[in-house]
């Protein structure tokens, strides 16, 4: 089919004086990445906005059944153009543009026929994504460039995990986050500066793991909540009504799974669409490679933090993969697709039993994903604790928070029974009186 | 002596509390708050205090409500559903299940197998307020609903899934006439249906079940119907005497462990002075800035009057005009000139027969002598009963009815918002005729009755809640989404201490809010036209037309009469008659009306009809999905109609022969739901190629959704989704040895887009199946991930996948069956296709208007489309489906990524609509389609370019037809009035 240009350029001229406005779904990557861009000459700014008025907005511009990330993404790009803090014949805006199934694909389509709507078709809007969809000549992202991101991510992650192991226990409020953001402007500048070399990154990242436990903190014992779902409420303080600062409040340590995890998923569909469909076939070599690059890389910093000792690692992913393939294929690849099981149970496997499972409001593959694969999650893995939160340009804070708070006193009393058991094998002991109902499936399993 | 506990528990409509002294209960107290939570709770602790004086004593709060005060005042909180457990685990220690309805909320507790504690989630509605709900829409109290219930005959399926769509199905029975008793087991039965259903999401409920909440307690119907799906004896099924107050009772066994103390002095004080902090951006500037503006809204609003006549001194003739709405009835009698000389407004009480007899007898003592009837209309949901039973001379569509009105009042009128007590109905006018129409459904559902009950649950009539929110301060924002997310958006508020006529105001402006931005989708109010006419008995609410105004920045018309718009519109309509056939004062007064029940035997349907019999021996049946119920002889014209084409070629599928000569390898169950729709003709050759006995599941019915409803892990994914649960189920009590369906990513590529994929839930379906429906592991359940667009990698696929568990198969085998898979499967589409064309050239050789049905292949189901094909054919459509009529057309380039193969099939139609003046398009989405968010504005688009009307039906497994007959005859209406506007 014949493709006509539907959509307007950001130029080589645009990127002299054009500022690009993103979204902030992930606080500290995007700071990172956000950072490295400006060093390569974009004049670019992080959307940090809240509130209801973005979502009014939203609401006005988009189709209100839409998933809810729209909405607000949606929301919070018009609002900026009419807040008149930009001026919109100079502003260009950044979207992530997956691929896929899903309708989050259509973001972009549905921000383009928003803007239309609202008086701002004339916005170039850049579409961002792997596989370089459209083509925008002032917005070419070079090898270097896309080196710099991708250690970004690791760094973001890195920072992500180390701000959510410390920051319950810290002494002095605010530490911890602080810390991170003064990395974020120095790791970026360095990326700038002096280039980059694996070796620096580890030596930066021994450098961060080091600092971070220098922050005095009280090691109280408190539940720890794993958060996994859909990538935008998941990250997104906006999209989850602060979720994690709400379980912070309330007592408990989060756990959140990186943004990596979600990078290398995306790369595991597409081998698995050449293994599977027979799909880009010819590009499979190279998207191979690429995997085996960032897995090691994702190793080593693992090790690094094993060495180190103070703070839980991630589980790399090909691990991760290779345990859930017992509940799911692989080739089950919208949205957030087998990765979001495949979360719930690294998490469960690596002490974290307490989860909430973040989805926008009739998001349609976490009808699979999410909620239909609770029942032999939880069957496999009987203590294990989920609850699955809608959210919603409706759904209220007080129903979420009532259900959560559900959750955690769940998870305070499995705490305290775990404590009653003896120390070691704890995790073993707490199981045992449940091995029954554990082997009922296993038993259908070997029937079929 | 032991310690004092004080458990409360202040749910989302009531509060409790508790007070215990060791096992010793010496105080406990259940009450309604009505929104007033914190009074209501200082108040019962000034109860309690007089059983403990000043002594200290422990306490904790729990429940929905609770969870903010407790916030605010820093008391010890705990929640609700672990309250439950703890008290449960203490006093009924052998307990197997609880079952907990609130207020807003229902839960379940598992205790046998592992401890599991479940909430309903955003989009479940069977719970204590749905149940008040229902009683103010059969304008019962609770107590005489339940009573109603104990005297039941028969259960009408109704979707409790929500009040919303709870409402779609009981109002056409109300109007229909079906017994009030009937329908008040009916509604118990579909809250006991939605809570096991949603919350047990396939687990058995069984052993000792505890029934706890104030619903169970109060109401025996509900408990009959817990009992009696869940088939429990009296041993087994537990309604304590503690039920209202379990939760209480949590949270006082929670204050004992826990340890903190109080007077209740401290707590009474704790509560009253606890700060709220007001969210700034969760409240509205108030609707008027001071008393002047208020005076001049009133006075401009006066303006818009209808001269009236005295019935006393008129002579001549009268026209009469009835509506019969959803909740209301209402009568117009017209004077020659127009003037009112009678009228009536009033809820109908579910009983509209009655209340028009009523009325009509009172309108002829009036006449006297003197005035006569001379013509009559009646129009609204209950059009067809009252004109069958009155002999009403015109049975109009409402969307005339009211572009009639609001012509007569602004000749110039270009827009028309009605919100009535069920219903929004918006039109656009265009060169004096019905340009665009714009209904709202399910999940936009706020309208009057949802104001009215929220003004009864406040303890208000509606129009003291309605004046309470002109004066309103701060009014909160209470966003759009539908009554339900409204209702938690009031609990919310509650929290944050707003006021009464606050929650009013914010109630007003999200009626209108949803009426703009969700019903009409107007990017902004401008969009709306210049000349507006409000109308509808909502409007009435000074409140929701001065919200609608700020909205609009700009004044509306409001007639006096907004309520009476549809009667007077029916009356004026009726002008044009000079004879009227309505049923004489004699013959009023022998009118008797009884209805009845019965079962269709017409077809394997089994359509449940309600049978009306009048005094003269007449009957009007209603329930019918087709016309055969009608007892009528089949139409003399038969118009051709794609979906029963598709049905007869998918039921008369020919197996393959064996390429091995015999059937060998068992039978393999091919579920009839989802993508195998449309594959069916595909993996049927196959697998009787490889010489399996195919087993293909019988089309839908009610009884296929609820034989698998138990396993569904998301309530609100679509019915085609749901429903696939239970077709698996019959096919593994039909015995089968294995299961087929597939993981398809993509579907066949018919290069018509940007990609060719599934939607998530018909690409995943099986992972969900296979990890929910415990039956199936008792089967081979076989679902590989398969390309179905590269033929050769099919078959090695195939090959690869089915040889482990068939040792016998070859490649050779499976390569021959596939091939023959393909040609069975092309030759259904060529089939289809040629059959669409040949539709098209029938119609019109015959002049018959054409409706392009427009959804996904599994919308042919009689189940999923509730036979709104053969409803559209007996309107007089030809009825062609999306898929039979888009290779007419080239494919699409629109707005958004086309990728999807079902959807691009949709764009195409919409296009040929456009280029054909005989051709409407109807678009069936699926509640929960996700998808669909995206094509629906897109085919609206398509369509309106090409200066189409825009029709969208929304389905789920609401079972009535009334809405969806009122949606088409609109479209027909606007139709004709348009080609007349031509001439």
């Amino acid at each position: 089919m014949k493709k006509e240009k539907y959509y307007i350029s950001f130029t080589k001229e645009m990127k002299k004086d054009y500022t690009i406005l993103a979204p902030n779904m992930l606080p500290m990557h995007f700071k990172l990445i956000l950072n490295v861009f400006k060093g390569h000459g974009y004049k670019m700014e992080l959307l940090e906005t809240q509130g209801r008025d973005i979502i009014e907005t939203g609401l006005k511009y988009v189709h209100n059944d839409t998933c809810y990330p729209a909405i607000l993404v949606i929301g919070q790009f018009i609002n900026a153009l009419q807040s008149g803090k930009y001026d919109p014949h100079k502003t260009a805006l950044l979207l992530s543009q997956t691929g896929g199934g899903c309708r989050a694909s259509n973001y972009i389509a549905l921000l383009r026929k928003a803007l239309k709507n609202a008086g701002y078709g004339f916005v170039p809007v850049i579409s961002f994504s792997l596989g370089g969809l459209e083509d925008h000549p002032g917005f070419k992202i070079t090898l270097p460039l896309w080196h710099r991101m991708f250690y970004a991510v690791i760094y973001g992650d890195l920072l992500l995990s180390l701000v959510n192991q410390v920051r319950p226990y810290e002494i002095t409020p605010g530490e911890s986050e602080a810390l991170a953001e003064r990395y974020c402007r120095e790791i970026a500048e360095e990326m700038n500066r002096d280039g980059i070399s694996f070796q620096k990154v580890k030596r930066r990242a021994a450098e961060i793991l080091k600092s971070f436990q220098k922050i005095p903190t009280v090691k109280t014992e408190k539940v720890r909540v794993g958060v996994v779902g859909e990538i935008y409420v998941k990250f997104s303080p906006f999209g989850n009504n602060n979720l994690a600062d709400f379980l912070v409040s309330e007592g408990a340590e989060v756990v959140v799974p990186g943004l990596l995890d979600f990078c290398l998923y995306c790369v595991i569909n597409n081998i698995a669409d050449a293994r599977l469909y027979g799909r880009g076939v010819f590009k499979e070599p190279f998207v191979r490679l690429a995997y085996r690059f960032v897995t090691k890389k994702q190793k080593e910093i693992i090790e690094l933090m094993k060495a180190d000792g103070h703070f839980r690692p991630p589980t790399p992913i090909d691990e991760t993969v290779k345990r859930i393939v017992d509940y799911i294929g692989i080739g089950a690849k919208m949205g957030e697709g087998w990765l979001l099981p495949a979360e719930m149970l690294e998490l469960y496997e690596s002490g974290v039993p307490n989860i909430v499972c973040t989805q926008p409001f009739g998001c349609l593959p976490n009808h699979i994903f999410g909620k239909g694969m609770m029942k032999p999650l939880k069957a496999k893995n009987p203590d294990i604790n989920i609850v699955a939160i809608d959210y919603d340009a409706s759904a209220t804070g007080v129903n979420q928070e009532n259900r959560i708070k559900l959750m955690l006193a769940n998870a305070r009393e499995q705490m305290e029974k775990a404590k009653k058991a003896p120390p070691k094998n704890a995790r073993l002991s707490v199981k045992k009186p449940d091995e029954k109902v554990e082997k009922v499936p296993e038993k259908a399993a070997a029937g079929k | 002596m032991s310690a004092l506990c004080l458990g409360i528990d202040i749910g989302s409509t009531t509060a409790k509390v508790v007070l215990r002294e060791g096992d010793k209960i010496l105080f406990e107290k259940y009450e309604r708050h009505f929104s007033e939570v914190r009074e209501k709770t200082a108040e019962l602790l000034r109860e309690v205090e007089k059983f403990c004086g000043d002594r200290p004593l422990k306490a904790a709060v729990s429940g929905s409500a609770g969870l903010g005060l407790c916030e605010a005042a820093n008391l010890p909180f705990v929640q609700e559903v672990f309250a439950t457990g703890e008290v449960v685990k203490t006093l009924v220690p052998d307990a197997s299940a609880v079952i907990e309805l609130g207020g807003e909320d229902a839960k379940i507790i598992f205790f046998d197998g592992g401890m599991d504690e479940r909430m309903n989630g955003t989009c479940a509605g069977g719970t204590g307020a749905f149940i008040d709900q229902m009683a103010t829409l059969l304008n019962v109290t609770v107590d005489e609903l339940d009573a109603l219930s104990l005297q039941s005959e028969r259960i009408y399926p109704i979707a409790s899934r929500c009040g919303v769509f709870a409402k779609t199905d009981i109002q056409p029975l109300l109007n229909q006439g079906a017994r009030h008793e009937d329908i008040a087991a009916s509604i118990f039965c579909a809250v006991a249906n939605q809570t096991i259903a949603g919350l047990a999401q396939g687990r058995r409920i069984s052993g000792k079940v505890l029934f706890l909440g104030g619903p169970l307690y109060y109401c025996k119907g509900l408990q009959r119907a817990f009992k009696s799906i869940l088939k429990l004896d009296d041993q087994n099924a537990v309604f304590p005497e503690y039920a209202r107050f379990a939760v209480a009772m949590g949270a006082s066994l929670f204050a004992q462990k826990t340890g903190r103390e109080f007077t209740v002095s401290q707590l009474t004080s704790a509560i009253e002075n606890a700060k709220t902090v007001q969210k700034a951006d969760t409240r509205l500037r108030p609707l008027f800035e001071n008393e002047a503006e208020y005076r001049e809204f009133l006075e401009r609003h006066q303006k818009a009057t209808v001269p009236t006549a005295s019935m006393a001194e008129y002579e001549g003739a009268a026209y009469l005009g009835i509506d019969c709405g959803s909740t209301t009835t209402k009568l117009t009698l017209l004077s020659e000139n127009n003037e009112i000389l009678y009228s009536y407004y009033a809820s109908n009480g579910g009983d509209p027969v009655e209340i028009v007899r009523e009325q009509l007898g009172r309108i002829y003592e009036k006449c006297g002598n003197r005035i006569y009837i001379a013509g009559s209309a009646v129009t609204g949901y209950g059009e067809e009963l009252i004109k069958k039973a009155f002999f009403v001379d015109i049975g109009l569509v409402e969307t005339v009815a009211h572009y009639t009105a609001a012509k007569h009042f602004l000749p110039d009128v270009d827009f028309i918002l009605d919100i009535g007590g069920q219903d929004i109905k918006c039109f656009k006018i265009k060169n004096g005729a019905i340009d665009s129409i714009m209904l709202n459904e399910a999940c936009s559902s706020g309208c009057g009755s949802f104001l009215e009950t929220f003004a009864k649950a406040m303890g208000l009539p509606i129009e003291a809640f309605a004046e309470k929110g002109l004066h309103a301060k701060n009014p909160v924002n209470l966003g759009s989404r539908c009554t339900v997310f409204m209702n938690s958006s009031v609990k919310q508020s509650q929290k944050d201490g707003a006021t009464v006529e606050d929650i009013s105001a914010g109630l007003s402006v999200s009626v209108v809010k949803n009426a703009i931005y969700k019903v009409i989708r107007a990017a902004s109010a401008e969009e709306l036209g210049q000349n507006v006419v409000v109308q509808g008995g909502t409007f009435y609410n000074n409140a929701v037309l001065r919200a609608f105004e700020r909205e609009l920045g700009r004044p509306v018309i409001r007639p006096t009469i907004a309520g009476l718009m549809g009667a007077y519109g029916a009356a004026l309509y009726s002008k044009r008659l000079k004879k009227s056939t309505i049923l004489p004062p004699e013959k009023l007064k022998n009118f008797t009306h009884t209805s009845s029940s019965a079962v269709c035997g017409g077809c394997t349907n089994h359509c449940r009809l309600t049978v009306n019999k009048f005094s003269d021996g007449s009957r009007y049946i209603s329930g019918n999905q087709c016309e055969k119920g009608l007892g009528l002889k089949t139409p003399t014209e038969k118009l051709p109609n794609l979906y029963e084409f598709k049905r007869q070629y998918l039921s008369s599928l020919t197996p393959e022969k064996p390429i091995k000569g015999s059937l060998e390898r068992g039978s393999i169950g091919l579920p009839l739901a989802l993508g195998m729709y449309e594959l069916l003709p595909l993996w049927h050759a196959v697998f009787s190629a490889l010489g399996f006995q195919v087993v293909v599941s019988a089309p839908s019915t009610r009884r296929t959704y609820e034989k698998g409803q138990f396993s569904i892990p998301s309530d609100t994914a679509c019915y085609p989704a749901k429903i696939m649960h239970g077709h698996i189920e019959e096919l593994i009590e039909k015995g089968v040895d294995a299961v087929f369906y597939p993981c398809l990513t993509y579907n066949v590529d018919e290069k018509a887009g940007d990609n060719h994929y599934n939607c998530p839930v018909v690409a995943y379906y099986s992972e969900l199946l296979h990890s929910n429906v415990e039956e199936l592991s008792k089967v081979r359940f076989l679902y590989p991930y398969l390309n179905i667009n590269k033929k050769s990698r099919l078959k090695d696929e195939l090959y690869r996948y089915l040889s482990p568990h068939y040792c016998d198969l070859t490649k050779k085998e499976v390569a021959r069956a596939v091939d023959l898979g393909f040609r069975a499967y092309s030759a259904y589409m060529t089939a289809v296709r040629t059959e669409g064309e040949r539709a098209l050239k029938a119609a019109r050789e015959k002049g018959r208007r054409i409706m392009i049905l427009a959804g996904r292949p599994y919308h042919i189901d009689p189940e999923i489309g509730h036979g709104i094909d053969k409803l559209a054919q007996s309107l007089g459509f030809a009825v062609v489906s999306e898929d039979s009529v888009c290779q007419l057309e080239k494919p699409q380039r629109v707005s958004v990524l086309n990728q999807w193969t079902y959807h691009a099939r949709l764009y195409r139609a919409a296009r040929y609509a456009t280029h054909h003046d005989d051709t409407q398009l109807v678009q069936l989405v699926s509640f929960g389609c996700g998808v669909d968010a995206i094509t629906t504005d897109e085919v609206r688009t398509i369509l309106e370019s090409g200066g189409k009307y825009y029709t969208q039906l929304k389905i789920d497994e609401i079972t009535n037809l009334g809405a969806v007959k009122i949606r088409l005859r609109s479209l027909i209406g606007a139709l004709e009035e348009r080609e007349e506007a031509k001439r």
